[in-house]
C-alpha cells in the first residue's frame, strides 16, 4: 500500500469562517485502494475538511490535488473520477430508487447504465427496492441506495461522510463487508468519516485523528492508540470529547 | 456543456411531473383561474362599453397569457433550485461533475417546457371561451415569446441567487421577484399610464417593450419594431448581469461555507 500512488494530497489546509479557525494546517495523503479514516470529535473539522476536498467550500489557504489535479482550479475533471455518500444527503424522496439512480448515471455518463444498475443493487442485496420510493425506505435502506449512487461511477476515490449512521449492527456490518470489497477488487481509495470506533477500527488501513482542526495523531488505527496510551480508539475520542472538544 | 449532465438534471424534474398529479394541475390551475378572472371581467367590459374600447379590451388576455411566459419561466429556474433544496439534493448535484452553467441551463430548459405547457393550455382555453386566437400573431410569437422567456430566466438566476445568499429565509422571493417588476412593466395598461418619474424605469424592461409592442399589433398597427430591437438588447444585458450575479453569489457562498449550509438545513 505504501507503494501505492498518491490520489489525494491535503496540504497545510485552512479554512477560517468570520475568525472562527474550523481546520488549520491540515495535511495528509490518500494512497490508492487506501481506506482513511479522518477522526474527531463534533466540530472537529472534519465535514469541513471534506466539503473542501469535494469542492464545496474554498480554503482559505492551503492546497488540496486529487490525482495529481488541483482542486477547485480542475473540479469538474476530479469530480468525475470521485463520489460521495453520507448519511445526510439523501437522494430526492419523491422519485423512485431506479429513477433516482437513472439520473445520476446520466450525470456521470455511466456506459451500460441498466447493467451497471443491476449489478449494483445486487451487490447492496437491494434489488428489491428498485421500484419503491426513496422517501419511503428505511435509514438502512436509504444508505444502501446512496452507496448505490456513489459506486455508479466507479469512483477511483470514494468519500463517506458517517455512511454508517443510524444504521442497526446488522446493515452496518453489511456496508462496512461491501466497501471493504469495493476496496479488495476495485482498489478503489476512501476517505471515510465516522463516530463509530468499530467501524474505523474494522474498515480503516490508517486513521488521521483530528482536534480543533489540527492533526493529533495519525497512523494505523493500532499506532494512534498505542501512541495516544489508551486502550482503545473509542477511549482516546471519549477523552477529548469530555475534555472540551464538543461544540 | 456535457449534454448528459443537463439530460439528466432536467430529467429529474421532468418525473418529479410525471410521478405527481397534483404537481401536473399546480402547472395550469393558476394560469386557469387567472385566464377566467380576465377573460370574464373582458366579457363583462365588452358588453357595457361601446365605441373602440371593446377593441382594446383583448389587450387583457393577450396581457394575461403574455405575463405567464415571464412568470413560468421566472418560477421554472427558482422552483426547480428550491426543489433541490427541499429534498436536500443540492448537496448530491454539486459534489457530481456539473458545472454552475449546466445546473442554470438545465432549470432554464425546466422552465422553458412549464412555460409551453401552461401555454398550450392557455391558448387552447382562451381560444374556446373568449375567441381569442393567439396564433392570429403568427411569427410574432416568437420574438414576443423569446423576450419573455430570456427576461424570465434572468429573472429566476436573481432569485436564485437571492437564496444562494440569504438562504431559505429568502424562498419567498421564489415568489415574489416577479411581481416587484409586474406593475412598471406596463402588462395591462401602457406605459403612459405611469407617472412621468416612473416611466424611465419602465422604458429599462425589456417586458415593458413586449407588452407595448403587443397592443400595438393587437390595435392592428404594424409591428412596432424598434420594441423588439430594444427588449432584445435589453435581455442580452440583464441575462449578462444576471450570470454575473450569480457567478459571484456561488463563489461568495462557496467561501463562507453557506453553500453546505443551504443544501443541509
Amino acid at each position: 500500500m505504501a507503494d501505492a500512488e498518491v490520489i489525494l494530497e491535503v496540504k497545510n489546509l485552512r479554512k477560517e469562517f468570520d475568525g472562527f479557525v474550523a481546520v488549520e494546517d491540515l495535511s495528509f495523503q490518500l494512497r490508492r485502494g487506501e481506506i482513511l479514516g479522518l477522526l474527531g470529535v463534533n466540530g472537529a473539522g472534519k465535514t469541513t475538511a471534506m466539503n473542501m476536498i469535494l469542492g464545496l467550500t474554498e480554503p482559505t489557504s492551503g492546497s488540496i490535488h486529487a490525482f495529481g489535479l488541483p482542486m477547485p482550479r480542475r473540479r469538474i475533471e476530479i469530480l468525475r473520477r470521485c463520489n460521495f455518500c453520507s448519511a445526510y444527503a439523501p437522494l430526492p424522496s419523491n422519485l423512485l430508487v431506479w429513477q433516482n439512480l437513472l439520473i445520476f448515471s446520466l450525470i456521470y455518463r455511466v456506459k451500460n447504465r441498466r447493467q451497471r444498475t443491476a449489478a449494483l443493487l445486487e451487490l447492496l442485496e437491494i434489488t428489491s427496492l428498485r421500484d419503491r420510493v426513496t422517501g419511503h425506505l428505511s435509514s438502512g435502506e436509504s444508505t444502501r441506495v446512496n452507496l448505490c449512487k456513489a459506486l455508479l461511477n466507479s469512483p477511483e476515490l470514494l468519500m463517506l461522510d458517517e455512511p454508517t449512521a443510524s444504521l442497526d449492527p446488522d446493515i452496518a456490518d453489511k456496508v462496512r463487508k461491501t466497501l471493504r470489497r469495493v476496496q479488495r477488487e476495485n482498489g478503489v481509495g476512501m476517505l471515510y468519516t465516522s463516530h463509530n470506533m468499530r467501524d474505523i477500527e474494522e474498515v480503516c488501513d490508517r486513521v488521521v485523528f483530528i482536534h480543533h482542526g489540527k492533526v493529533i495523531a495519525e497512523g494505523t488505527p493500532e499506532e494512534v492508540v498505542r501512541h495516544s496510551q489508551h486502550d482503545s480508539l473509542e477511549e482516546m475520542f471519549i477523552d477529548l470529547a469530555r475534555a472540551g472538544g464538543k461544540n | 456543456m456535457q449534454p448528459h449532465v443537463i439530460a439528466g438534471l432536467i430529467l429529474r424534474h421532468v418525473l418529479l411531473y410525471s410521478r405527481n398529479a397534483i404537481r401536473l394541475i399546480e402547472l395550469v390551475f393558476w394560469p386557469v383561474v387567472d385566464l377566467m378572472v380576465w377573460g370574464f371581467l373582458t366579457l363583462f367590459l365588452k358588453e357595457n362599453t361601446s365605441g373602440d374600447f371593446p377593441h382594446f379590451i383583448t389587450f387583457l388576455i393577450g396581457a394575461m397569457i403574455f405575463w405567464d411566459i415571464l412568470f413560468r419561466a421566472q418560477q421554472g429556474l427558482a422552483i426547480s433550485f428550491l426543489e433541490d433544496v427541499w429534498t436536500r439534493n443540492l448537496l448530491n448535484v454539486f459534489v457530481a461533475p456539473v458545472r454552475p452553467s449546466e445546473y442554470v441551463l438545465a432549470t432554464a430548459l425546466v422552465g422553458m417546457l412549464r412555460v409551453t405547457v401552461t401555454v398550450i393550455v392557455l391558448t387552447i382555453l382562451a381560444a374556446v371561451a373568449y375567441a381569442f386566437r393567439l396564433w392570429d400573431f403568427h411569427f410574432l410569437l416568437i420574438p414576443f415569446f423569446a423576450n419573455l422567456l430570456i427576461f424570465g430566466w434572468s429573472l429566476g438566476i436573481v432569485s436564485v441567487s437571492l437564496i444562494l445568499r440569504f438562504g431559505q429565509a429568502a424562498e419567498s422571493l421564489g415568489w415574489a421577484v416577479p411581481f416587484l417588476i409586474q406593475p412598471i412593466s406596463a402588462v395591462f395598461y401602457p406605459v403612459s399610464v405611469l407617472p412621468i418619474w416612473l416611466q424611465p424605469v419602465a422604458l429599462a424592461l425589456p417586458s415593458t417593450h413586449v407588452f407595448e409592442a403587443m397592443r400595438a399589433v393587437l390595435a392592428g398597427n404594424p409591428l412596432p419594431q424598434s420594441e423588439l430591437v430594444i427588449a432584445s438588447a435589453l435581455n442580452v444585458l440583464y441575462l449578462a448581469l444576471a450570470a454575473w450575479l450569480f457567478a459571484v453569489t456561488l463563489r461568495n457562498a462557496r467561501q463562507r461555507g453557506l453553500l453546505v449550509k443551504i443544501a443541509t438545513q
